[in-house]
């Protein structure tokens, strides 16, 4: 149970918040569009593969999951993936400059100031561009919210992969805030 | 230095706004939304002091400082209420309600899962509303996103009172959707 009376009790995740206060619900929804499916030298797959992993390292069932299987469905890799990015993408071919940059990732989650030159410098190498510094700290930044926006309300979420399939093909296909 | 190529003209999160207008729209959206917009049973200044004591629990000295003193100017001009509200909540002069909120925030700053069933319950109890409860989350939530992206590309933060009591003065007045004064432009006494 949430720990406000939703309008929706079904609605798991961040669904039933964005159902619960609309005036709220519309810039957080217009910034995950912008963030994970606008125009970017990031694929969509990896910048959902960077939402997922800031969401697994934050331990939010609910954002990872469901951004996980997002990936998914823009990578067509199948549900494994979930379980992969958990594991640090052992099985999965990401390239060096995704790597890099989940470093970066990694360190916005830990706190802000954590990111040093050196972690940028080493992006750089991998040849991340200013936008894709950017955008990297900015998605890690905003699942740092979202994260504490799901949990710190208590909502709840539906446990196995096989769950968040047909959400994570939505996510990825028809958007966010579009029905 | 900042760890991309930013404009010199605008401090903290204002470079970033420069940068990418893109994100710039839905994140000044969702800060006018939650801290200026009227609210049933939160102040501007009460939501502006959740704002600015989060991101003092984050260490994020620019937005510690413009949301300070945006606070100030919603509340009366009173720069006392922010630093005791930073310094010790419980002893500072603010509502009982608004005490149990920053608790809550805190706990939502440290990490979500760890707000507890009796820490809601104890902010029901000083007469907390759902949506007061809902707020106070999502605004503490939405700080350690803007901290976050504030000091993770490491913008220009500059030392200067009289800089972000203008600013502030500026925000609590038109909120969050005008355009911001170049620092060049500012005419302080001080810089």
């Amino acid at each position: 149970m949430a720990h406000i009376a939703l309008k929706n009790e079904e609605l798991p995740g961040i669904v039933g918040l964005l159902n619960y206060r609309h005036e709220t619900a519309k810039p957080l929804l217009d910034l995950a569009e912008t963030l994970l499916r606008g125009p970017s030298s990031l694929t969509s797959g990896e910048r959902e593969i960077i939402a997922a992993s800031v969401s697994w390292w934050n331990q939010c069932h609910f954002c990872h999951t469901s951004h996980a299987a997002a990936a998914a469905a823009h990578l067509d890799s199948g549900l494994n993936l979930i379980n992969d990015i958990k594991a640090g993408l052992p099985n999965t071919e990401v390239s060096d400059k995704l790597r890099a940059l989940l470093n970066i990732a990694h360190q916005v989650q830990r706190a802000g100031k954590n990111v040093t030159d050196a972690d940028v410098a080493a992006a750089r190498e991998q040849g991340a561009t200013d936008s894709e510094i950017h955008d990297t700290v900015l998605i890690a930044a905003a699942f740092c919210m979202f994260n504490r926006y799901v949990d710190g309300l208590g909502t709840w979420s539906p446990q196995p992969n096989e769950a968040y399939k047909e959400m994570g093909e939505r996510m990825a296909f028809v958007g966010y805030g579009k029905s | 230095m900042p760890h991309i190529n930013l404009s010199n003209d605008f401090p903290g999160i204002r470079s970033l706004f420069v940068y990418r207008p893109e994100t710039a729209a839905p994140l000044n959206a969702l800060v006018q939304a939650m801290l200026h917009n009227p609210h049933p049973s939160l102040s501007a200044g009460e939501r502006e002091l959740i704002a600015t004591y989060t991101s003092n629990l984050n260490t994020c000295f620019y937005c510690t400082n413009i949301h300070g003193a945006i606070a100030k100017h919603q509340l009366g001009n009173d720069a006392e209420i922010v630093k005791q509200v930073l310094a010790n909540p419980d002893t500072a002069p603010v509502s009982n309600k608004l005490k149990a909120l920053l608790k809550i925030a805190a706990k939502v700053q440290s990490g979500g899962k760890n707000v507890t069933d009796a820490d809601v319950e104890f902010a029901r109890s000083e007469g907390a509303t759902d949506l007061d409860i809902h707020d106070t989350v999502l605004i503490a939530a939405a700080f350690c996103m803007y901290n976050r992206y504030v000091d993770g590309l490491a913008t220009w933060q500059p030392n200067n009172g009289e800089l972000y009591d203008k600013m502030g003065e500026q925000r609590a007045r038109e909120g969050y959707l005008t355009p911001p004064k170049k620092v060049s432009e500012m005419e302080l006494t001080g810089i």
